[in-house]
This record gives structure tokens, sequence and C-alpha cells, in this order.
């Protein structure tokens, strides 16, 4: 009996599992699936779902108007670069609010998370001024040390949380080995610390991939990535929805297929501490 | 020694002949409608005669605006060109933002482009942004289904014609609504179309000494007659529509008639994509009763060059070569007549072949009926037809346009909606000075 109510309530809980990442699934997959009609299939009403004759019209003319690769490089980079130059500042600070915490660690803590509380728009013109004044503007320098910094406290946070798991008895024990700052960073803390380390890399690239404020105001021709790309194809005056809907598959690609891959370290990473 | 040496005078020797051969480049920014997107694809013709080449920056058309002003504003010069539309192109003339084109060599033949087009891109006389193209407003409907009821629509209606036209064609059996206007909140979407109404109503916005006006009989009357013909012949949902919805309803076969910008004439009379490309007809834009002030707005997408630019000379060889009588026929060689941009030449609408193409004529009599200096029917201290051309407006123009919008979806009634537009807009207007 006892037994019957748990398979009940499993497949209950499986369903409802189910139906939420549909849910979640639904517009990504609605945006691939209208990547694939004509224009006024598109916005056809009643919509049309599976059945119609599928096409690669919009994907070639994406193709045909925009340098892609273009585009795409310059997110590999920016994504990419970012979080490289963050994993380097995140690791030793994180270190040090982990193991060697002072009255402050917590304020400290607390005011990094404050900076994302401000929306980003109240510190674009000082951040363009800046840029202008340096010569950033359009350039994935630039572009880089930006999302490196609005996703620095995130990452700090991260990696803290996962260096809060680790025994400090560990460390004591490598630096009673004679292992200096540097190598205790690198070869005990960091290999041990591997899963929350890859997690937050993960999180980070899909975090810049995304970003979509600082890459439309500081980037015009040179530096755009593919989130201009997607931009560029909506219309005030004709109908876009199957083009946009190709740009958009085409630029959500690349990170829906890298998630799809890691998703065993992401969700140990993201769940790593939350049952103790 | 000797091989590091010679090593490091061949790769300065390079580096200085490539930045040597460095074609210069200008970047040109610009939304995705379909006459910018041509431009870009016939651009090379312009890269091959000058070897200047373009870097194109494409942006939704309020990223676009946003983009643009701040570039603008902070000095970032990161574009040579920019498009921009009438409702910009008189305010940053006036705050120097902007670089006059009488430097245009003389077979531009400015005197060629449209009075209004180029009265609503100038600023003191002299011109800031040359149109790329331009358009008015006008009545769109479906000659079949006028003709079913048994109607005529004459060329130049009454709002009383269209109300009873939207009456007639009416058939909510069939999904078929009588008219479709615009009902998303936005300056440039609710704001532009009612606006209109409002001065075909003998309504504006400001009196002489900018006092909003919005409480004024005019105003209720032109709101109320609006929100009838929606709220009674409209399609479901209208509060949400703006062009492209109101567009794709009347290629589906939804709208009896729709009142908006004339380049649409070109999407629904298009049969790849329309359904009902072959039965539609052309109206001016209505007039009220014993009024003479019509209906129609004005609007251009223009090109311009931001003061600060380190290329104003090729930006302007490159405006020279986009907006000229030669770019009329480059396309209508590759495209066809259809296809090239309408509304900013008077030679493009004496050319034979161009007035064989049914929409031709009342895309010209509208922009013609349309004058950005008289807006009203009383005098108003400001230019701009569908628009106030002041910096505020974009702001009091979208938060008024919330309150209509919230009307269309049954939520306020016109005088709790103007109520409630005159309060914002008094209390903006006073905040900036007036």
């Amino acid at each position: 009996m006892a037994r019957s109510v748990t398979t009940q309530r499993k497949s209950f809980n499986t369903l409802i599992a189910w139906i939420i990442g549909l849910l979640l699934f639904f517009p990504i997959l609605w945006t691939i699936l209208t990547s694939f009609k004509t224009e006024a299939q598109a916005i056809a009403d009643p919509p049309v779902w599976f059945f119609f004759d599928w096409t690669l019209e919009n994907y070639r003319v994406v193709q045909e108007r925009s340098n892609y690769s273009r585009f795409l490089w310059n997110s590999i980079i920016i994504a990419g670069g970012s979080t490289i130059l963050g994993m380097i500042i995140a690791i030793p600070a994180a270190w040090s609010m982990a193991f060697v915490p002072s009255r402050r660690t917590k304020d400290i803590l607390l005011w990094m998370l404050s900076t994302k509380m401000l929306p980003a728009v109240g510190v674009l013109y000082p951040i363009y001024l800046i840029f202008i004044q340096f010569g950033l503007l359009d350039t994935r320098v630039g572009l880089t040390i930006v999302l490196m910094l609005i996703n620095l406290p995130i990452m700090i946070w991260m990696l803290y949380t996962y260096f809060k798991e680790i025994p400090g008895e560990i460390l004591e024990a490598a630096r009673m080995d004679g292992a200096g700052l540097k190598e205790e960073i690198l070869y005990v803390l960091t290999p041990m610390a591997i899963p929350g380390i890859a997690s937050t890399i993960l999180l980070n690239i899909i975090l810049a991939w995304n970003e979509a404020f600082w890459t439309l105001n500081l980037t015009a021709a040179r530096a755009a990535p593919l989130t201009a790309f997607i931009a560029s194809y909506s219309s005030p005056e004709g109908l876009f929805y199957a083009k946009l809907s190709a740009a958009s598959t085409m630029a959500i690609a690349p990170i829906l297929i890298l998630g799809w891959f890691s998703q065993k370290q992401l969700v140990r990473g993201l769940t790593f501490g939350a049952v103790k | 020694m000797r091989l590091g040496k010679s090593l490091v005078a061949s790769t300065a020797l390079a580096l200085i002949a490539a930045s040597g051969a460095y074609a210069q480049s200008l970047t040109i920014a610009t939304v995705n409608n379909g006459d910018m997107i041509r431009m870009q694809a016939l651009s090379s013709e312009f890269t091959d005669a000058t070897g200047i080449e373009l870097e194109w920056v494409i942006l939704e058309e309020n990223i676009l605006r946003q983009r643009v002003t701040q570039d603008i504003a902070t000095s970032g010069g990161q574009f040579d060109i920019m498009t921009i539309g009438m409702y910009e192109a008189p305010i940053w003339a006036e705050r120097g933002w902007l670089v006059s084109l009488d430097g245009l060599p003389d077979d531009y033949d400015k005197d060629d482009i449209l009075p209004a087009m180029r009265a609503g891109l100038s600023f003191e006389g002299t011109m800031f942004a040359a149109p790329f193209y331009g358009e008015s407003s006008m009545v769109m409907y479906r000659t079949d289904l006028m003709e079913a009821a048994g109607m005529e629509m004459p060329e130049e209606p009454t709002w009383d014609d269209i109300a009873a036209a939207a009456a007639a064609m009416t058939d909510r059996d069939n999904n078929i609504n009588g008219i479709c206007l615009r009902g998303r909140a936005g300056w440039g979407e609710n704001m532009a179309f009612i606006t209109t109404v409002a001065n075909s109503f003998g309504a504006r916005w400001f009196d002489e000494d900018w006092n909003a006006q919005l409480d004024s009989p005019e105003w209720l009357e032109a709101v109320t007659f609006y929100n009838d013909l929606l709220q009674n012949y409209g399609p479901p949902g209208a509060a949400n529509n703006g062009f492209n919805e109101n567009l794709t309803l009347f290629q589906q076969g939804r709208c009896g008639m729709w009142l908006d910008a004339t380049v649409a004439a070109s999407f629904v009379t298009n049969p790849n994509d329309s359904t009902v490309a072959d039965s539609v007809g052309f109206a001016l834009a209505p007039n009220k009763d014993g009024m003479d002030k019509r209906a129609n707005w004005l609007w251009a997408w223009a090109l311009a060059i931001p003061a600060g630019t380190q290329q104003e000379e090729a930006a302007m060889e490159f405006i020279n070569w986009a907006t000229s009588k030669a770019y009329l026929e480059l396309v209508a060689e590759r495209e066809g007549w259809a296809n090239v941009p309408p509304g900013t030449r008077t030679s493009l609408y004496e050319n034979p072949e161009y007035a064989s193409i049914p929409f031709a004529d009342m895309t010209l009599r509208s922009i013609n009926a349309a004058d950005p200096n008289n807006p009203t029917i009383d005098p108003v201290p400001y230019v701009g037809i569908q628009f106030v051309a002041i910096p505020e407006w974009a702001g009091i123009g979208t938060a008024a346009g919330q309150e209509f919008s919230a009307m269309v979806a049954g939520q306020l009634t016109p005088e709790q909606a103007l109520e409630r537009a005159q309060a914002l807009v008094t209390d903006e207007m006073e905040a900036a000075g007036y």
C-alpha cells in the first residue's frame, strides 16, 4: 500500500516537473518553430503549430544580410574574456573572505551585492563618458571589463559559498608542509573547488552572453555581439517576426548547446551547499 | 641581433603600409525598415564608386533613438551618419548637434524635395537632414467589402463617412472588423494617430502661452469619436495594436479599413504577404464636417550628420548618393518602381512609370495636404503635426498615450483619460519651465 502511494506521488511529481519544464521551454520552442515559418504564417491567427511548409528562407535572408560570424566571435571573446578576467580576481578575493575573514568581511560581501541593486541605466552616462575618455567605446576590451565588473559580485559570492564548504584545516596542513600563498590557492584550493569553479564559470558565460543592456549601449559596428545582431531584426514598419526568430535561434544556439552539455555541472554547482 | 633589427624594421614598414591602405569607413546607424535594408544591399555601388567602406549599425527604433541621442549629447562620435525622424531634426539642429546640409552639391537639387518634407527637416530655413523616405497617413479600405455593403468611399471622406463605412463593413460573425486603428501607447504609436484626429476636430495640445488644452470640448469630442470607433467596430485587443499588428490584421482580411502610414500601401498591395492585395482602395485622411483640417500626419526617416564626426565630407557624399534622384532610379532599375523609397522628391511623382502605381497619387496628395507649420485650426506655438516638436514631447506623449490606451482597453472613460492626461501634461510642462 505504502509503495503504491510512493509510485503515485513519484509520477505526480514527474508530471508537475515536466509541465513546469515545458512551460519554461515553450518560448524558446516557439521561437525555433517561428524561425521556420514565412512572415505571414508567423503572425497567422489562429497560430500554426507544426503543420506548415517548413522553410529555411529566414535563415538564408539573415545569413545574407548580416555577418553572423563577426557577431558570434565578438560574443565569444566578450563572454569568455570577462569570465576569465573575473575569475582571476574572484578566486583570490573569495579565498581571503572565506579563510581569513576580517570583522568587515560580511559587510563587504553585502556591499558588493548592493551594487547589483542599482538599475544599470543609472550609471549609463558616467560609464559612457569614461568610455569616451579612454577610447573604449565600441571595443571588445571595454565591454569585457564592464561585463566582468557587473558579474564580479555574483562570481565572488558563488565562490565564497563553495570555499566555505572546504575545511580550513586542509589549507593549514598545506601551509605546514611549506606551501606558499600561490601554491595554496593554485594546487590545493582550486582542485578541491573545481565543481564550484566550473559552475561559476558556466553561469557567468551564460550571463555575459545574454547581457543586452551594456552590449547594446556601448557598441556600434565593431564590437557588437549577438545581442545587437538580434536587435537589428526588429522593425517599426514591416513584418519581422520570422526573421527575428531565425536570428534569435542562431544567437542562442551556441549557449543552449553549452548549457545542455554542462547541465550536470550547473545543477551540482547551483545546489552545492543548499542541503546540509 | 641583425635579424632582430631587420624584423622590427620590416614589421614597422608593414604597419605603415597597412595603415596607408586602410580604407576610409563610415558608420551608419539606421532602423530595419524595408527601404533601409534595400539601401544597405545597394550600397556596394557607393563603395565601388568612391572607395568609402560602410559599417551598418541596425537597431530597433527606440534603442536607435536612445543610442543616437546619448552619443550625440556626449559627443561619443560613434556614428558618422544617423537615421533620425522629423521630430528630432529641428530640435537637434537648434542645439547645434547636426551638421547643416548646405554643403550638398548643386546637382543634388534641393528644390526637388517635396516642400513639406524640406520644411519639416529644416531649422530656420536650413536643411539639417535629408529625407530618405517620407510618409503621410491615409485611409486604406477594402473595395470588395464596400461594394458588398453597397457603399462607395469618397476620395476625400469626412469622419461621418468613415463611421458609416465602419458600421457597414463590420461583420463579427466572419471576424471582420469595420476599422483598425492604433491603440498601443507611445508618442509615435497611438498618440500620432489620436493627435491627427484631434487636429481635425479643431483641438490643439497647447494654446499660444503653452497651456495644455486637453480639457477642451474639442479634445473630448475627438477622443470620444476615436474610442467609439474602436469599441464598436474595432478588433478585440485594439489597445495593444500598433502599426505592425494592424498591418497583419489588414493583410489577413480582418479589417474593413485601416487609417495609417502611406508606406503601408505597398505592403497591403503586395500579393506575397497580403490576402487582400487586389481589393484595396485609398482615400485621403478624413476631416470633420464643416472643418477644413484633415487628419493626416507627416513623417520622414531622414539621414543626418552628427556634429563632431571626423568624416563630414565622406558622410555628405553618402547622403548625396542615398537621397539623390539617381538612387531612386537605381532602385527602380534593380527592384521595380513599387520599391522605390516614396515621399521625398517631386520628380518621382512626375515620372509616368511611378505615377501608374495605384497608391502613388494618393500618397503625394496626402503629403501635400500636411502642413507641419500650421498643424491645427487654432494657432499653436509649436511645429509638428502628429507630435509637438519640443524635447518634452516624447515623455508627455508617451505618458498621455498610456491613458488613452487604458481607455481603449475599457479601463477609463474618455473624460477620465483626458482629465488625467491634462493633469500630467500640465505638471510636466510646469516642471520644464514653460
